[in-house]
């Protein structure tokens, strides 16, 4: 310890040595990892700024034991895990994957649809390197300089402004958690995994400056009834908002779970329209228009639909939950006491209750909520059950401050008049219940297929 | 307690309601003017070159012209038949003129889905949204790089080509915005949105 201690003093190539979080893994070491460990931080001391600000925008993982290959259990972390920026534990495999159905990166390399691995999850935040990814029909990470960025309000306004992003965070800010979610998050029969079922949302604790104030700033004009929002990304992602919604909750995000924004989530602004589907979310924001109309971008023009009730459940989420533990290809090893837990959502405010069924939807008991239950944010369930080792049906649902509760397929198929078979399809974003099925050797199941 | 209750004799409520609108004027005034300070005017020249989103109506659209038959010639001097199939169908980006039904695209097809394809000159209700695409999107990789004639023609040949309007027809800032497109009263809007509407009453 101690010399460790001397060995990170006299190097002092940083203003903030951990030395007391070293100390965890600082049992089995010996001095030959020490003097490995003081020659690594000098000769690294010259690049490691640069190595930590140069962390690509795809987000590679960076391999923590790049800096002490072949040296068995006197493997270091390099330099930027040590200190800089810390990494997970190589233990910790929990990743995203692409869309099956359209790969990423696609033909042209570009991103289109990335899930989040909600079996893994705990909590009510997403990790931000596990978020999921959507973008606007495929697009490529733009690196975007925050000093070269703007940001321009202008159409139907008193007086068109232009900020740069240190003047955008000279407003007050808000810190608040809310989830995104995709119109493509649905569940088939195909699918194996939450991941696959409903990986196409996440929830995160952003800051950012409420987009009224910047409005107002502007001062938004007599008949105005839409916003075209814009991102700076190569095909200009554009998507058109209700002034009223415009005026009401949104932000203007440049912070993501204590620090910017990553690249995938905008960086270094991007829009959050609470509850609203994910494409209205524009990253990578540099352009505000005020107009009279829905302007009927690319992005609006592919989610119109002949029923204007389908158009009401496409523009908002939810209310929607998910168990994530036991779920697809996950295990139970034999009966006795489990957690049922997951997550619950709504694009209309925040979750009331969560119901549980372990009898395929016969009979529905309270969940717990494990965080704090906010509007248009990801809420954490669990239902503590003992498993009687035979086979089952499990199943959650919520209902959000409105009292909207959460439809089964059934439901929902009854609504639309229309079989409940397995061609039938919810219109709109699809925030029907979803059934897990455990089998009598534990293993656990899609319970569409 | 009391001195609460002692406050709120008779004429006090008057003198609340007075305040109460004397600072609700005050702070309509204030909405109305900036507050913070933050941010610079930008010029009109600024605002012309950054403004690229064009409307149903048209009003934004710059002057040029184009036909169908000057679209087929930019479609291939542009390199659009690389990505989207020489006849517009069939490649590995989105279909842009309806195939014969043999040549699928592998692109998930929207609702209304016409002949298994996602294809813009039938699904959007407004020519102006395949100008204002074409113009800030395409082509890929050399976006902002067409000219107002090239726009122009390019949606007349996919147009002409969908069966949307005739061979002769010439698209300009007038012509444009009165394409009549086939999806134009198909669709439905979202109802008006209001903060604490359920998202469609009576769902399920």
């Amino acid at each position: 310890m101690y010399t460790q201690r001397v060995g990170y003093d006299k190097v002092e190539i940083s203003a903030n040595p951990p030395v007391k979080e070293r100390s965890v893994e600082s049992q089995s070491s010996g001095r030959r990892r020490f003097l490995k460990n003081s020659a690594a931080l000098i000769g690294a001391a010259a690049v490691g700024v640069r190595s930590a600000g140069a962390r690509t925008p795809a987000g590679g993982v960076e391999n923590p034991d790049t800096g002490s290959a072949g040296m068995g259990n006197m493997d270091m972390p390099d330099l930027e895990a040590l200190i800089a920026y810390g990494q997970r534990s190589p233990f910790v495999k929990s990743h995203r994957i692409s869309v099956m159905e359209r790969m990423s990166p696609d033909e042209f390399g570009m991103t289109f649809h990335v899930l989040s691995p909600l079996q893994d999850s705990v909590g009510m935040i997403t990790p931000s390197s596990l978020h999921y990814i959507s973008t606007h029909r495929g697009s490529y990470v733009p690196n975007i300089d925050p000093a070269e960025h703007r940001l321009l309000i202008h159409g139907m306004v008193d007086r068109p402004l232009i900020f740069t992003v240190d003047e955008i965070k000279r407003f007050p800010f808000v810190t608040r958690p809310h989830f995104l979610e995709c119109l493509g998050n649905r569940a088939k029969p195909s699918h194996k995994t939450v991941q696959q079922t409903h990986g196409l949302t996440s929830c995160s604790e952003w800051t950012g400056v409420p987009l009224s104030l910047l409005l107002n700033e502007a001062g938004v004009q007599e008949g105005a009834a839409f916003m075209v929002a814009e991102g700076a990304e190569t095909v200009k992602g554009a998507t058109s908002i209700p002034i009223g919604k415009a005026m009401d909750d949104c932000l203007i995000a440049y912070g993501q779970n204590g620090e910017a924004l990553r690249p995938q989530q905008g960086f270094p602004i991007r829009l959050l329209v609470p509850g609203f589907e994910g494409m209205h979310n524009v990253k990578y924001l540099r352009r505000l228009k005020i107009v009279d109309k829905d302007y009927m971008t690319y992005n609006d023009y592919g989610h119109i639909v002949p029923d204007a009730r389908v158009a009401a459940l496409t523009r908002i989420i939810g209310p929607k939950s998910i168990i994530t533990f036991p779920s697809g290809d996950q295990k139970l090893r034999g009966p006795g006491f489990y957690e049922i837990t997951g997550l619950a959502w709504s694009g209309s405010g925040a979750i009331q209750n969560v119901e549980i069924s372990t009898d395929g939807g016969q009979n529905w008991k309270l969940a717990e909520l494990r965080t704090p239950a906010r509007p248009m944010a990801h809420v954490r369930f669990a239902y503590p059950w003992t498993w009687d080792g035979k086979e089952c049906v499990i199943l959650s649902r919520c209902t959000d401050e409105l009292g909207t509760r959460q439809p089964t397929r059934a439901e929902s198929a009854k609504f639309f008049n229309k079989p409940d078979d397995a061609d039938f399809r919810p219109p709109g974003a699809d925030n029907t219940v979803m059934p897990w099925r455990i089998a009598a050797d534990g293993s656990v199941h899609n319970g569409l297929a | 307690m009391g001195w609460r209750k002692a406050a709120w004799h008779k004429g006090a409520w008057r003198k609340l309601l007075v305040l109460v609108a004397v600072f609700s004027v005050a702070q309509l005034a204030r909405a109305q003017s900036p507050k913070y300070g933050l941010g610079r005017t930008p010029t009109a020249e600024e605002v012309h070159a950054w403004d690229i989103s064009i409307g149903p109506d048209g009003k934004e659209l710059p002057p040029g012209h184009g036909t169908p038959a000057e679209g087929e010639k930019v479609f291939r001097e542009k390199g659009c038949n690389v990505c989207h199939g020489g006849t517009g169908s069939g490649g590995p980006a989105p279909t842009l003129i309806k195939s014969d039904g043999k040549k699928k695209s592998v692109y998930p097809c929207l609702v209304p889905c016409v002949d298994d394809s996602n294809v813009m000159s039938l699904h959007a209700q407004y020519a102006t949204t395949m100008w204002d695409y074409i113009n800030r999107a395409m082509p890929l990789n050399k976006q902002g790089t067409l000219k107002p004639d090239e726009v122009y023609s390019i949606v007349a040949f996919l147009l002409y080509k969908n069966g949307v309007i005739a061979q002769d027809q010439v698209l300009d800032q007038q012509t444009l915005p009165k394409v009549k497109m086939p999806n134009r009263d198909k669709v439905a809007a979202a109802p008006e949105w209001k903060h604490g509407l359920p998202r469609l009453a009576g769902y399920p």
